[in-house]
């Protein structure tokens, strides 16, 4: 097992190069490094000079991918892209286009996001079980029948209705909570509600519908007549058999975002204003800033090999197949 | 002169193969079984008329040409640099018609109060009449609310006639139809005497209870279809937004972008997919190796980034070569293709691995060891026994990531990676309509009209989809 | 655990309970209709009684409704089947009329049951304590640390050894045996009065089925529960069964006490399965295979008897009304119209229907013997690696097949036998290329096969095919019938052109069968046995002279596997074809075998002539393999029992592998593996009871 780990973390190693290198050749393949330093430097009138100055400066003097001039290792190290992917394994990021270090930025931004996806991911966990239980329970039922009608409808909604809805109704109407911002400490908690909410809301559909077919399928096996063979009620089966098995479909689909709650959500963030590193994304997007883009992209990589290793590890706690092989 | 869009010509392709499919299905009983039960199916069928309204807009919207210019230059005709289509001739009223700002659904005055001069040369801030909607009415005040409700029940009157046309029509055809085939499954005529045909044909349709379902709905689509048309006539039914178009337009014309990316998408992941999952699950080794390496390298990047990331590039790159685009259509078409691209590419991952998955499970089955026992070629084995056998989960992929792919262009819209600004899509309806929120009274509309088209479309879609994994579930066909 | 020679308990303790403990039976079921939701009765009208300490099996092949007859008394049935009426008295009172929250204490309390697969009937993430616990908690008034110290009671009641260790195991880390062991010991949690046993050793091997067996019989001693069995094995039944109900399309057709219905079949359908059974009598005669299949489950109720259309006595009455249960005097009941006109038929006993089989079909070339050798195999052996680490380097090797050796002349039939896991499926995947083999040499008409290439290995393809176990598994459901037969004469280019072709399909369907209008149709329109007709329709279309068969019958009905096991013969005779026979099926080698080699554990432990072998078996494992077999005529039998199972071929044991499982294991046997030993002409056994 932990050998079977080990070679999941040094697996991983590739894959960011990989990453790094996919994410390179997609802005180099529209943008010389000339291009970058003209519109660093300011576009017009910039004499051939400045931009081999800034190229120096900046490290983008070195040819892209192989460097045929040098010898031995340096064939791949002296080239932009070793120097520039060397760094990001050290988390160091750069500057973005305004001039702040990006790495501090993504710090200092983490905390807002996941004062609202981890809540947004605990609060929907939990909601969506409940009521994929409660489908399976009534299962072939009219019950469950108006329950997936019911997910079929609220799926078929596009997000940003739920958002923009939401922020109508409760802020703007009802006036319950502001409509956007975010503060520190306690008071935090009036602007965390609502999108909380409406996280939980916006995915109930599709999320229920999944857990119910999970929970469907492991309801058609065999331990399952056995179990009722034994004489066990139909909620003993359901939550002392089914539901500990379908923790391993679960698992699978639900570990593996946990570290990406780092990143918050692009969209909730940037409707409801806070600072959090998916506002800090759209910005930078919309701000075509390929610095801050490039660092989330590898950010968001590590977070995701993070969870797929973070699954691997929950599976021996729930299936005592991989835990004891 | 007819343009030919890039999208254009994928949305041909993407009928001609659906076309083509359907001829090869007809032929083949067990291909065709899992769509009879989807036949049988209420929910289907409705959701599928609804959804083929759309698509016949879309592809209304899809038949591009330049009109000509009236003026000749050296006797050679002249185009004009406007790309129009099919669909823009056919409600050119409504493109036309447009107002000065925002007005509310059915109304006859502006929305915003505004200076005015009357006749006796006094100013006067007051909410203006508008230039075409109800425009015929001499004192809207009064005689607005009667007009609508009169030109609605003539609508849904001459749309109800119009309904019951085309039920007969569609039976008359089916009839003409089990006459020529007489022993195709579910007529139930053929051997009765002629003038028993017709009632049999119609009796034999109303058996079921997807036909029942699906007439019913027919005649309630006419209806409300016959009202909307005579309403539009004279009134903005949706209201216009901020520029005085017709919202109820742009709302028909963001339908083609929907489709474009729900279809395209699709078609552009499915070769990646299916070459690449199928060749990682049956030749293993280190072809599976490298393939499962792309594609965790791909998916390890957040979707959105990765095609911010791209979209971002593509940007740089057209607006670097405004050259190649002889109009603003050809130009914002192709940022559609791109998109659609960029979409298939970071979504094709998804659908490689359930394809590989089902291979591998495949290949340990007898009858490709029996196969290849006779030294049948792999790629022999590939074509007919492997591929045949993952159609179903590609079926499946491609309607249920329909859906998914029209939700997601619209918060890509809204995220500034979507579709070109001046393409309409329900992304930049909902993005130039947000704003207004603010307003007091609120400008509802546009976001209403997005959101309900869309959801509409959606809803018709996920259904759909439904019914399609169900009836192609492998258990089923078991016995 | 020692083997040792343990006579059938049945004959000293059967018929006393039956009589001793009458008058109140613990099951009485009354005209128990099932249905589904269209109304298709899939079991109708059933009625049987089980007296204490009696063992009633319900006999019948697949889909003739016997264990939708065991989910309705437990009132298990699946979404879309309910009951419709009928009765079931439990000690009197009525199950099927009792409330849910009361029926829920006489399941797996009064009345518990078990299951085929026990594989899959276990929870995969409890502990096998813990789900025995948790019928202790709800049938019984132990608590807390007596309710972990009664399952390993239980665990040990039921033989499983080291129980405290075990009970804390999942079902994973226990074998198939092992695992229905649990499921028994689960059953018997709850002091069940009546134990529903359906298909409970249909998925474990025979030597693990003759210990499950045995098992159930001594509680049943021990406890004196009622058991209601359901199977399809007759020889199941012969070992097990006080009363018998035979099964077909929903209804009971027939029953009677075992030793009734063995000595005098009533029912043409049960003459006839006793008669479609393969044994050494009938070696050179076809067997009386049963025309067409089950009917399906879902058939509409008919007012005829079910059977008319398989059924040679049929006459115009059968068709036209359903016959009524008559009971004879001597208590057997049987639902046919020969016996409801008054005992006209009763003298067609089994005998009679033999005869009445044989359709004067060729006999046999018995005794001829071939010399050429068609395909030579030596020393051939398939290893998988084992692969663990960071760096997944091969630390050990799954010796699969681990030095072969074998000869098939033309003509002939050579049986590989053995247990699930000793490797004979892998070594015909491995003769034929599809596994490449580790070492050895396969040599197919003189040509050496490994290690030849590609062009080579083509050539040499048509002349050995390989049948599969799985009909449903082994046609593509995407192609017509056609195209797969032409499939690998196209790949072998077999006929020079499409009429030639096509001539050669049709020419073929006859050939085993089948209507030539079939080649138009699609697999998921044909039934078991004849998807197994094309499949041989497929390989001969290559005119193979060797074909590999791996256990063609076992995913068959009796009936049905007759058909087969017919057309493989006759096609023997007709074409000359060579079988390798890979089964774990006895009575099969012995109507179909001529020479039989048996397989443990990767190497072959004895080998000759099909007579001898299964006659006079020298090597305590094909003793032991043999004993294990329930014989049908049930009577007087004698078993060498064959303790544990079959060890994993990564690890086999220091040397000979089948030592720590052997009565006769001597101190050499755990040093040295034994070499060939001659004991008879063409026939030697690796054992060191025969070194000399």
């Amino acid at each position: 097992m932990i050998a079977y780990l080990i070679r999941r973390i040094l697996y991983a190693i590739p894959i960011l190069i990989g990453v790094n290198l996919l994410t390179f050749s997609l802005f180099f393949m529209v943008n010389t490094a000339d291009d970058m330093a003209r519109m660093q430097l300011g576009m017009k009138r910039v004499t051939p000079e400045a931009i081999e100055k800034w190229k120096q400066q900046h490290g983008y003097d070195k040819p892209l991918l192989l460097n045929l001039h040098a010898s031995g290792g340096k064939v791949l190290t002296d080239t932009i892209f070793f120097q520039k992917s060397a760094r990001m394994f050290a988390f160091d990021f750069g500057m973005s286009n305004d001039g702040r270090n990006i790495a501090r930025e993504i710090q200092t931004r983490m905390l807002p996001s996941l004062a609202i996806a981890l809540p947004t991911f605990l609060a929907g966990l939990f909601v969506y079980i409940t009521f994929a239980l409660m489908l399976t329970l009534f299962r072939a039922t009219v019950l469950d029948m108006l329950g997936v009608a019911l997910c079929v409808l609220l799926m078929s909604v596009s997000s940003l209705f739920y958002i923009i809805g939401g922020q109508f109704l409760v802020s703007k109407l009802w006036h319950w909570v502001p409509i956007s911002g975010y503060a520190e400490g306690m008071d935090s908690f009036k602007f965390i509600l609502l999108p909380v909410l409406i996280g939980v809301i916006g995915s109930v559909g599709s999320s229920s519908r999944w857990y119910r077919t999970i929970f469907l399928e492991e309801i058609g096996r065999e331990y399952v007549r056995t179990a009722r063979a034994k004489g066990l009620s139909e909620l003993h089966v359901l939550f002392r058999h089914i539901l500990k098995n379908a923790m391993i479909p679960i698992l699978t689909g639900v570990v593996v975002v946990i570290p990406l709650l780092f990143m918050g959500s692009l969209l909730t963030e940037s409707f409801f204003g806070i600072p959090g590193l998916g506002s800090y994304t759209i910005d930078a997007i919309n701000a075509q800033d390929f610095g801050v883009v490039h660092a989330m992209v590898f950010l968001g990589s590590v977070l995701y090999i993070a969870g797929l290793v973070l699954t691997d590890i929950s599976y021996t706690i729930v299936d005592p197949r991989v835990r004891l092989q | 002169m007819p343009v030919i869009l890039w999208t254009d010509a994928m949305i041909y392709l993407l009928l001609a193969t659906g076309f083509a499919a359907a001829l090869w299905i007809r032929k083949r009983p067990h291909l065709v079984l899992p769509w009879k039960r989807v036949a049988d199916s209420s929910t289907g069928m409705v959701s599928l008329l609804f959804f083929s309204l759309f698509l016949l807009v879309g592809l209304l919207d899809s038949m591009h040409f330049r009109p000509a210019l009236p003026e000749k230059i050296d006797g050679q005709q002249v185009y004009s640099a406007e790309v129009l289509s099919l669909f823009d001739v056919l409600a050119s009223d409504m493109k036309s018609r447009s107002e000065k700002t925002y007005s509310a659904p059915l109304a006859a005055y502006l929305y915003a109060k505004e200076s005015m001069e009357t006749r006796d040369g006094t100013i006067i801030r007051d909410y203006p009449r508008l230039h075409h909607g109800g425009a015929h009415l001499a004192d809207p005040a009064s005689e607005l609310q009667e007009d609508v409700l009169k030109r609605a029940a003539t609508g849904a009157a001459a749309g109800g006639l119009a309904g019951v046309f085309l039920i007969g029509l569609a039976v008359g055809l089916f009839h003409v139809f089990a006459r020529i085939r007489p022993r195709m499954p579910g007529s139930p005529s053929g051997h009765e005497t002629r003038a028993a045909d017709w009632k049999a044909a119609w009796t034999g349709c109303m058996q079921r209870k997807s036909v029942r379902a699906l007439m019913l709905t027919v005649l309630l689509l006419s209806l409300a279809l016959g009202m909307i048309c005579n309403l539009a006539a004279a009134y903005h039914v949706l209201g216009t937004d901020k520029v005085g178009q017709d919202v109820l337009y742009l709302a028909l014309k963001s339908i083609r972008t929907g489709l474009v990316i729900g279809t395209v998408t699709t078609l552009v992941m499915l070769p990646f997919a299916l070459l690449l999952g199928i060749a990682a699950g049956y030749f293993r080794g280190w072809v599976d190796d490298l393939i499962q390496y792309l594609y965790t390298v791909l998916s390890s990047i957040p979707g959105v980034l990765l095609i911010a990331a791209a979209v971002l590039m593509m940007q740089v790159y057209i607006e670097m070569h405004p050259e190649w685009f002889e109009t603003s259509a050809a130009r914002a078409d192709l940022r559609l293709l791109f998109l659609c691209l960029i979409l298939g590419v970071t979504s094709w991952t998804g659908l490689c691995r359930l394809i590989r998955g089902e291979t591998l499970k495949l290949r340990e089955l007898e009858f490709i060891q029996a196969a290849q026992a006779f030294g049948v070629s792999s790629f022999r084995i590939l074509t007919r026994h492997i591929l045949p056998n993952v159609m179903h989960i590609i079926l499946i992929a491609v309607v249920m990531d329909f859906s998914s792919l029209v939700l997601a262009e619209a918060v890509l819209s809204y995220v500034g990676v979507g579709v070109d600004p001046t393409t309409m899509s329900f992304g930049t309806l909902i993005n130039s309509a947000r704003l207004e929120m603010g307003r007091e009274p609120m400008v509802w509309w546009t976001l209403a009209a997005a959101f309900g088209f869309m959801l509409v479309l959606v809803l018709a879609a996920n259904l759909f989809a439904d019914v399609v994994r169900d009836a192609f579930d492998p258990r089923l066909n078991q016995d | 655990m020692k083997s040792g020679t343990v006579s059938n308990p049945l004959h000293s303790s059967s018929g006393d309970f039956t009589q001793d403990l009458g008058g109140q039976p613990i099951l009485h079921v009354e005209d128990l209709v099932t249905q589904l939701r269209n109304g298709a009765r899939i079991v109708d009208a059933v009625s049987f009684c089980i007296q204490r300490g009696e063992t009633f099996a319900l006999l019948g092949e697949s889909g003739c409704g016997k264990s939708m007859t065991a989910l309705s008394l437990m009132r298990l049935l699946p979404d879309g089947i309910r009951m419709a009426k009928g009765g079931a008295r439990l000690e009197g009172n009525d199950v099927l009329a009792l409330p849910e929250h009361a029926m829920r204490k006489v399941r797996g309390g009064r009345m518990a049951m078990i299951f085929q697969e026990p594989g899959l009937s276990l929870n995969p993430v409890m502990t096998v304590g813990e789900q025995i616990a948790e019928v202790l908690k709800l049938h019984s008034d132990l608590r807390g640390a007596e309710i972990s110290r009664h399952s390993i009671e239980l665990l040990e009641q039921v033989g499983i050894s080291d129980a405290p260790r075990r009970a804390g195991e999942y079902p994973f880390q226990l074998s198939g045996g092992m695992k229905q062991r649990v499921m028994i010991a689960m059953a018997l949690a709850g002091q069940p009065k009546l134990l529903i046993a359906d298909e409970p050793t249909t998925a474990l091997d025979v030597t693990i089925q003759a210990q499950v067996l045995e098992l159930l019989r001594d509680i049943q001693h021990e406890t004196g529960m009622a058991v209601l069995l359901i199977t399809h094995d007759l020889g199941v039944v012969a070992q097990m069964a006080h009363q018998v109900g035979v099964m077909y399309a929903g209804q009971i057709i027939e029953q009677a006490s075992r030793r009734q219905l063995f000595a005098q079949p009533l029912h043409p359908y049960t003459q006839k399965l006793f008669a479609a059974l393969p044994n050494a009598e009938r070696v050179g005669q076809p067997l009386a295979a049963i025309p067409g299949n089950v009917p399906p489950l879902s058939a509409a109720p008919l007012s005829a008897c079910r059977f008319a259309p398989r059924c040679e006595k049929s006459w115009g009455l059968c068709r036209e009304q359903a016959p009524e249960w008559t009971v004879l005097e001597n208590g057997q009941g049987v639902r046919c119209h020969l016996y409801t006109s008054k005992a006209e038929g009763v003298q067609a006993g089994p005998a009679d229907v033999l005869l009445s089989a044989v359709h004067g079909v060729a006999q046999a070339k018995e005794g001829k013997q071939e010399t050429t050798a068609l395909l030579q195999v030596d020393r051939l052996q398939v290893h998988f690696p084992i692969r663990q680490g960071i760096l997944q380097r091969a630390v050990g090797y799954v010796k699969a097949v681990d030095g072969v050796s074998m000869t098939i002349p033309a003509g002939r039939t050579l049986a590989l036998v053995g247990e699930s896991g000793c490797g004979k499926t892998t070594v015909g995947k491995a003769l034929l290329q599809l596994i490449p083999p580790t070492a050895g040499s396969v040599r197919f008409a003189g040509q050496e096969l490994v290690g030849a290439d590609a062009r080579r290995l083509q050539e040499m393809r048509a002349g050995m095919q390989m049948i599969f176990q799985d009909p449903y598994a082994s046609l593509n459901p995407k192609m017509r019938i056609a195209e797969i037969l032409q499939e690998g004469m196209d790949a072998l280019s077999i006929a020079r052109n499409a009429g030639e072709r096509q001539s050669r399909i049709d020419e073929l369907l006859v050939q085993v069968g089948l209507d030539q209008a079939s080649k138009w149709r699609y697999p998921h329109e044909f039934s078991g046995g004849q998807r197994q007709r094309i499949a041989i329709a497929r390989v001969l279309a290559v005119n193979p002279a060797l074909l590999i068969c791996d256990e063609p019958t076992s995913a068959l009905d009796v009936s049905v596997q007759a058909q087969i096991l017919n057309l493989l013969k006759s096609l023997q005779d007709t074409l000359g074809l060579s079988y390798l026979f890979i089964t774990h099926n006895l009575a099969v080698v012995e109507y179909l075998a001529h020479e039989v080699y048996v397989m443990y554990l990767g190497r072959i432990v004895e080998r000759g002539p099909a007579k001898e072998v299964l006659h006079f078996p020298r090597h305590p494992y094909t003793r032991a393999l043999l004993s294990a077999v329930p014989k049908i005529d049930g009577e007087g039998m004698k078993s060498v029992r064959l303790p544990g199972e079959m060890p994993s071929p990564s690890r086999p044991p220091e040397g000979c592998h089948f030592h720590a499982r052997c009565e006769h294991a001597m101190p050499e046997c755990s040093e040295a593996y034994p070499a060939e030993a001659i004991v008879g002409p063409e026939h030697s056994v690796h054992c060191h009871l025969f070194r000399k």
